[in-house]
């Protein structure tokens, strides 16, 4: 199709324009360095610092905190959206609640969950948790009650197992709108987890960010942020298209 | 007499709690025979899917028996029954055979014979072109015909269908009527046919039952006398008329009934 | 609303308290205030447990928090600070909703345009944005603007996206509308386009004031040293507990009471709009 051609085109040439742009800007002395440094200078900084192993244990360390939440919001997220939809009584007072959950900044209770668990890696999972947990339960209750009627009958028609309906019908079924609960889980997760630790922390990447800035050491920051951004870009893209490859199949090709 | 009936029903009553609490059904006795072709036609709401429901075991009669076979149901489905719903029921999220091969998977037969009765199955339904698509890809009555495909794979010994070809076109519907034939004559299985549409339990049973407005009750039996290498051109038949007149003339009253309830 | 009403997935749903068909006032409203009545309490139980069981030490327990919190409530200090996260705030949200709504008319209305950023405004929207907190600061300083731009950061996206589905989504039999009644374009705006999207403006409006608000707080926790934020980090760092709860408290509260609000009005305009 040309015109998806051309929409990726100008979007790649935006991009590109924009960061020449912000080289030359930098080079040319028109932008103070002292507050941003030019891209390529971000870049080859992000180079250095990743391929000399010096931020392989904040790596390690945020990584680790981010799929850990991710995990347990998930889990818990699809348990108790589960439960939830099997109660119509617990799910009228659960629905004006989880429409509600995110305009509050789930950000503010940090500091108290840092009080509450020491400056380490619990209180950042508590938050990427209670950040992320709610969309996959929203997701879930989606995916639950978009499931034909029709199709648990064929279940019982083909005298389908309890285990059996859930894993080949139900499961199957409410994906698409699940998926789309996993996505948001991961960003949502990646966001707290960062800006935890960002904050308040010790240890990790959103840390290193403060902790070079705090320094003035702007190289170090630059390329550090620049890593954080890169990954959370490609994470969230590669679900994305893997979102548009299940929902393809089963729209209108 | 036992021995020859396939399916009984004993005064059968469904009711639905309240409040208030409504009689969908009832009371129904009925027998169908083996090898039967057996219609029900009669006016909206009066109960012909829920009949379908308690004749399958998806729903338990309120009072009254049901039996299969000799065995009576409770509201389970039993083993060799196949049912095609209304309402399309194919899995998006499977191709074409992966959707006809699903009835299988619980067979526990071996991976050669299920390839082997899924290629006969789409094949026989006309969709060896479609296999591999999707069911978005494929239109409405496309989409039937793999819930049909995928009821015949199973080798069914009872086939009830639930206005199956409500939603398609005259011409489709006659053409599809003798595909429901030709599948009736190849598996020698018994067939109960839930349909709205007069000529098409005419032309295709060898006996249609008219139930009344809701609750319902079967308020007439017709034999057609059919022989049972038929096709739809029976509608040139002279016969095929006077039945239709009949089975009209017995709804007519009752389908006035429920419009009247409906506005 | 999902819930029992319409078919139900699983065997054994029951519907049992939620529907009366003889028009007396549904028990349901009265089951659902019931609960959540009871949800609330065991909610401030567990809070209570907690704060008594931790004696204090992360979070101080319900009654001694809203104790305190009258007694700030009464203090210039308090409506100081909070003076200072609400100018900011609105600041924010104002400009975000006025450029956000803006350029989603635009990327909706110049389909190409808009196809060409809206993967880009999405991808920012899942990004930390809180990583780019220090360029926001060495560009703005450390004051008002930073704050404003924090909350704009946060709040703009969400607006744009929503309104350009929005206009995105419109039938296009209503442009046609507009041009065989020869309407001029701003008044295709106003009295079609603006009318025909406004729940999903609306709800886009609503996500970037909560959005906005969470960039000012989080902003204010980081480097300030006014507004609520501001306290709360203050309040932590110097053991002051039923300061930092206290504030939590009114921030969560406000939060809610602003959504809930925002709900209602946009329900109240639903049935009008799209």
């Amino acid at each position: 199709m040309k015109r998806q051609h051309a929409v990726v085109f100008v979007r790649i040439a935006v991009l590109a324009v924009s960061i020449i742009f912000l080289e030359v800007c930098c080079r040319a002395g028109i932008v103070d360095p002292l507050t941003v440094i030019p891209p390529s200078e971000m870049l080859a900084s992000m180079i250095d610092r990743v391929g000399s192993g010096e931020m392989n244990t904040s790596i390690m360390s945020t990584f680790s905190t981010i799929v850990f939440a991710f995990v347990l919001a998930i889990g818990f997220g699809i348990l108790a959206g589960a439960l939830i939809h099997r109660s119509p009584r617990l799910r009228d007072v659960v629905d004006p609640l989880l429409a509600s959950y995110y305009s509050v900044p789930t950000f503010i209770f940090y500091p108290l969950l840092v009080a509450l668990l020491g400056l380490g890696k619990a209180p950042l999972v508590v938050l990427g948790v209670l950040s992320a947990a709610p969309a996959v339960m929203i997701s879930t209750l989606s995916g639950l009650d978009g499931i034909s009627p029709v199709l648990i009958k064929l279940a019982r028609v083909h005298r389908l197992s309890a285990a059996r309906t859930f894993s080949w019908i139900v499961l199957p079924a409410a994906l698409p709108r699940l998926f789309t609960g996993l996505k948001l889980a991961l960003s949502y997760a990646l966001i707290g987890v960062i800006a935890g630790e960002f904050i308040l922390s010790g240890t990790g990447l959103g840390y290193d960010i403060s902790f070079a800035y705090q320094s003035f050491d702007n190289r170090a920051m630059y390329g550090t942020m620049l890593f954080v951004l890169s990954i959370a870009v490609i994470a969230n893209g590669f679900l994305y298209a893997w979102e548009g490859r299940l929902a393809r199949r089963r729209s209108r090709g | 007499m036992t021995s020859e009936s396939h399916v009984e029903l004993t005064e059968v009553v469904r009711q639905y709690d309240g409040p208030p609490a409504i009689q969908a059904l009832g009371p129904i006795d009925l027998v169908i025979a083996r090898g039967e072709f057996f219609s029900i036609v009669g006016p909206s709401g009066c109960g012909k899917s829920t009949l379908l429901d308690v004749v399958c075991g998806l729903a338990a009669p309120t009072s009254g028996s049901v039996r299969f076979e000799g065995k009576e149901l409770r509201a389970e489905v039993p083993e060799g029954v196949g049912v095609v719903f209304q309402e399309d029921s194919s899995m998006p999220w499977l191709s074409v055979r992966q959707n006809v091969a699903f009835g299988l998977r619980t067979s526990g037969l071996p991976k050669k014979e299920v390839a082997e009765r899924v290629d006969h199955a789409v094949g026989f339904m006309g969709l060896a072109q479609f296999a591999d698509h999707y069911p978005a890809q494929l239109s409405g009555g496309m989409r039937q015909r793999v819930c049909i495909a995928r009821t015949l794979v199973l080798r069914p010994r009872l086939i009830l269908l639930d206005e199956p070809f409500g939603a398609l076109d005259q011409q489709t519907r006659l053409l599809m009527g003798d595909e429901l034939l030709r599948l009736w004559r190849e598996t020698g299985a018994t067939v109960l046919l839930i349909t709205h549409a007069l000529d098409e339990a005419a032309m295709l049973s060898d006996r249609v039952g008219v139930m009344s407005a809701r609750p319902g009750r079967f308020i007439d039996m017709i034999e057609t006398g059919w022989p049972r290498d038929r096709d739809s051109r029976v509608v040139a038949d002279r016969e095929f008329g006077a039945l239709t007149a009949r089975l009209w003339s017995s709804l007519r009253e009752e389908s006035l009934k429920t419009m009247g309830r409906a506005a | 609303m999902g819930g029992a009403t319409g078919a139900a997935p699983f065997e054994g749903m029951s519907d049992v308290l939620l529907e009366d068909a003889q028009g007396r006032p549904t028990p349901r409203r009265r089951v659902r205030a019931f609960d959540t009545f009871v949800l609330f309490l065991s909610v401030l139980a567990l809070w209570q447990t907690i704060g008594s069981w931790t004696r204090g030490v992360a979070v101080s327990p319900p009654w001694q928090t809203l104790v305190y919190l009258f007694g700030l409530l009464r203090t210039w200090m308090f409506w100081d600070h909070a003076a200072a996260t609400l100018a900011a705030f609105l600041l924010a949200f104002l400009l975000s909703a006025l450029i956000g709504l803006a350029l989603g008319l635009l990327f909706g209305v110049r389909r190409f345009a808009g196809d060409v950023a809206e993967p880009l405004l999405a991808g920012f929207y899942t990004i930390p944005k809180v990583t780019l907190y220090p360029v926001v600061l060495l560009i703005f300083g450390l004051g008002m603007s930073a704050k404003i731009a924090f909350g704009v950061m946060h709040g703009l996206v969400p607006i744009t996206l929503f309104t350009l589905g929005a206009v995105r989504n419109l039938s296009p039999v209503l442009i046609r509308t507009a041009k065989v009644l020869h309407l001029s374009p701003g008044r295709t705006v106003l009295w079609i386009l603006v009318p025909a999207c406004l729940g999903d403006i609306l709800n886009g409006l609503r996500i970037g004031f909560s959005l906005s608000l969470l960039g000012v707080l989080i902003g204010e926790m980081f480097s300030s040293q006014r507004g609520l934020g501001f306290l709360l980090v203050n309040g932590m760092a110097q053991h002051n507990v039923p300061l930092s709860t206290a504030i939590v408290t009114v921030i969560v509260v406000v939060a809610i009471a602003a959504n809930t609000a925002m709900l209602c009005l946009g329900r109240w305009t639903g049935p009008r709009g799209a």
